[in-house]
């Protein structure tokens, strides 16, 4: 599909009526960063970043108590690179410190480099984090029945999947905020497709699946302003090379058969209600949660201490910007991270310290 | 964790797939893909073919990548010397 680039620009700046549109996706944050989208078109299209890094919004009680499994003797643990610096309810409670206090932390590409960790160490217990939305969700999920068939009995799963329809109709629902339209992440929809989202049509909102270069963002903003001007409340998938309507049935069959919905804590936003993945208790035995070894840490209710200058919660539901959290590029860079939207590659403040400072601005 | 890969299908083992881009030969697994072939260009987000793509998008996106190599390559050669 060739976009015709300059007749969208133009339209995206002759906008008149101001106009809310939310991304939920860390990769969208970047690119709209990155490309300096926001600069180009109208200052009436006001884009929010919203929580939509999964790194972003794992609790701090969760990055506590994956320390503390990982400083348990015999267990090596293996996570997304991404997760290896985010802090938790302390900075110096991370994988990366639990790493330099001598504990085995291996960085994986795959969720199945987790099952030949298993293979390759008998002697070791294997902990996967379960990290993403429902793009990865179904990765997780295909270790984990692998395991079984291959009667591995060495691997365990922390589960910290979430799903992306409750926290946006928990944006939806939050009456400080205002949203017109969201820009859906790509590689979500890609899994339960342009469908999954039609959800939004209840709330009078209006949605555009989105690819991931400036010029399918540009696309994606543009098809939103012209349905607001049109009063046309739909969802439309302005990704199709990657998207299907109905997304990818096998992954779903797979999420469906390995994981239940349960309530989950996430970071800044607290418990938001069937939002989280839990391993169904035909696949029990490789539940963290279940395991004897680990119970009493995952019992852990409530992190060690709270950082009060992080307002990251706030940021991630799009009610500040990074500028205004006090902590922002003072105390709180890239280098020494206070919050998960600094660490995470793709988090609102780390885009934003990256792309966006301007005097004034810090 | 978030990146997707393209790739083209060059061999099938079973549920595992290699794939090729520019040279770069990488692993991945087919699980989520109904009937896939060898030459076919997928999307391969943490290990796992989501979707298959077409050609003109599996050249889009490797070009992109291609230049943001190159930059970083500016970049790298502008601090050392």
């Amino acid at each position: 599909m060739k976009l015709d680039i300059e007749i969208l620009l133009k339209e995206l700046n002759e906008v008149k009526t101001p106009i809310n549109i939310m991304e939920v996706c860390g990769t969208h944050t970047m690119a709209i960063c990155r490309n300096g989208i926001k600069d180009i078109i109208s200052k009436n299209i006001n884009l929010i970043s919203g929580p939509g890094c999964p790194v972003c919004v794992t609790s701090d009680i969760d990055i506590d108590r994956i320390y503390e499994v990982a400083l348990v003797e015999g267990t090596i643990t293996a996570t997304y690179g991404d997760m290896l610096r985010v802090p938790g309810s302390k900075p110096e409670i991370s994988l990366i410190k639990a790493k330099s206090k001598g504990a085995d932390v291996r960085v994986v590409y795959s969720a199945m480099d987790a099952l030949s960790l298993a293979e390759d160490n008998p002697q070791k217990c294997i902990v996967f984090l379960g990290i993403g939305f429902e793009t990865t969700a179904p990765a997780t999920a295909t270790l984990i029945k692998e395991a079984k068939e291959n009667g591995i009995e060495n691997l365990r799963v922390l589960s910290l999947h979430k799903k992306v329809e409750p926290i946006m109709k928990s944006i939806l629902n939050n009456e400080d905020l205002n949203i017109d339209g969201f820009l859906i992440p790509g590689h979500v929809a890609s899994i339960i497709g342009r469908v999954g989202f039609d959800f939004m049509k209840d709330y009078g909102c209006i949605g555009a699946v989105a690819g991931f270069d400036g010029e399918e963002i540009l696309y994606a903003l543009h098809r939103i302003v012209q349905a607001r001007d049109e009063n046309v409340f739909d969802v439309f998938n302005c990704y199709k090379r990657a998207v299907r309507d109905l997304g990818n049935p096998l992954a779903m069959d797979v999420i469906r058969e390995v994981y239940h919905e349960t309530d989950v804590n996430w970071r800044g936003l607290g418990v938001i209600e069937n939002s989280g993945l839990g391993i169904n208790d035909k696949y029990t035995q490789f539940d963290i949660e279940k395991d004897p070894n680990y119970r009493s840490i995952m019992m852990q209710t409530e992190p060690s201490e709270k950082n009060k200058a992080c307002v990251c919660g706030e940021i991630l539901m799009g009610k500040k910007m990074p500028f205004e959290c006090p902590a922002f590029a003072e105390t709180c860079t890239p280098l020494s991270p206070l919050g998960p939207c600094m660490v995470s590659s793709e988090g609102s403040c780390a885009a934003f310290y990256k792309y966006e400072r301007r005097e004034g601005l810090k | 964790m978030c990146l997707g890969v393209p790739l083209k299908i060059v061999e099938i083992q079973g549920k595992k797939g290699i794939g090729e881009v520019r040279g770069v030969i990488k692993e991945f697994r087919l699980d989520y893909l109904r009937e896939p072939k060898v030459g076919e260009f997928v999307m391969v987000h943490a290990g796992f073919a989501i979707e298959k793509i077409d050609n003109d998008t599996f050249n889009e996106i490797v070009t992109e990548l291609e230049a943001l190599n190159q930059k970083i390559m500016e970049l790298e050669n502008r601090y050392e010397t």
